[in-house]
């Protein structure tokens, strides 16, 4: 039975011994990303995009003035990191109607980087500023 | 040879679309060839592929919106200001093959913003404004490349990576004139 635990134990820690960990997501890799997304989006500013400052927090299709699609008006989703990375892997599979006509962002590292970048940027003296 | 060191940016217009206008027109043509032969093609075009450009649309009418802001901000010095006027036609005939493209597709164009929020207080100097164009034009590339995938119709992503095309030249050209590396990387993204 002593052996039995002993070598769950050790199963147990197999995988953080053989694996590398994962590394922590990157928010300066995270800002050279969100360049892609400056043709629509800005952090204080709304443009063909809504801005990204309060963005985590925020239901989908909410900011005050910006014209939505229907899709993303009525998805009822909230901002945060797993639903942000699930829309941000493929936009428009995630959310059919969506106006954001963006093939996606597949590799999950890139994803992860970009969403620390918006989480930090959100705490930013620019958007403290919007929020005011 | 930049377009910056070209005595005459409109002549070095004239010359790139002297060149590159047959291929432009190919697109163009496509897509404005009309229903009837876009329905009548395999790929037919989706209500999917208009919603594709009307953003796109949205994108470049902003950016006229933003060269014209920047033409008038009294802060680009020639050539650098006749370098803004070019791009700014440039994105004035993507945006009216884009318009044209989504009526023939069924679709209802989205207009000009009355007002675009530009950050005008922290454009101070000439570089300031060739930066935030190029910004603008990064993200346009990554917007397109984006899209093109996204085309029900091949036609239309053929004339998508066209303006693609275009809009990487003027961040290129605008990272050469802010003394900058004007090709950062073998691939974009």
């Amino acid at each position: 039975m002593r052996l039995a635990a002993a070598v769950a134990a050790l199963a147990a820690l197999l995988p953080a011994a053989t694996l590398p960990a994962a590394a922590a997501p990157d928010p300066a890799r995270g800002e050279q990303i969100y360049g892609r997304c400056l043709a629509c989006h800005d952090l204080a500013r709304d443009r063909v995009g809504p801005r990204h400052c309060g963005l985590f927090g925020r239901r989908a299709g909410s900011v005050p003035g910006f014209v939505y699609s229907p899709a993303m008006k009525s998805s009822g989703i909230v901002w945060n990191a797993a639903t942000l990375d699930r829309f941000l892997a493929a936009p428009m599979k995630a959310m059919p109607g969506t106006a954001m006509t963006y093939d996606g962002i597949p590799d999950p590292t890139e994803r992860a980087d970009l969403i620390a970048w918006l989480e930090q940027a959100g705490r930013s003296a620019e958007c403290r500023a919007v929020a005011r | 040879m930049s377009f910056l060191s070209m005595p005459d940016p409109f002549a070095a217009r004239r010359l790139f679309l002297g060149r590159t206008g047959g291929v432009l027109s190919g697109a163009a043509v496509a897509l404005l060839a009309g229903n009837h032969r876009l329905a009548a093609a395999a790929d037919a075009p989706t209500a999917g592929d208009a919603q594709i450009l009307n953003t796109a649309l949205g994108a470049e009418l902003e950016a006229i919106a933003a060269y014209q802001v920047g033409a008038e901000s009294k802060l680009l010095q020639k050539p650098a200001l006749d370098l803004a006027l070019a791009f700014q036609g440039h994105h004035k005939e993507h945006a009216d093959l884009l318009a044209k493209t989504i009526e023939k597709l069924g679709g209802k164009p989205v207009a000009a913003k009355t007002k675009y929020d530009f950050p005008v207080a922290q454009l101070k100097s000439q570089a300031d404004v060739l930066r935030f164009a190029a910004k603008l034009e990064q993200g346009a590339v990554s917007a397109y490349l984006g899209a093109v995938p996204l085309f029900g119709n091949r036609d239309l992503a053929k004339a998508a990576a066209s303006i693609l095309g275009d809009e990487a030249m003027h961040w290129a050209v605008l990272r050469q004139a802010l003394g900058e590396t004007p090709v950062p990387s073998a691939f974009v993204a």
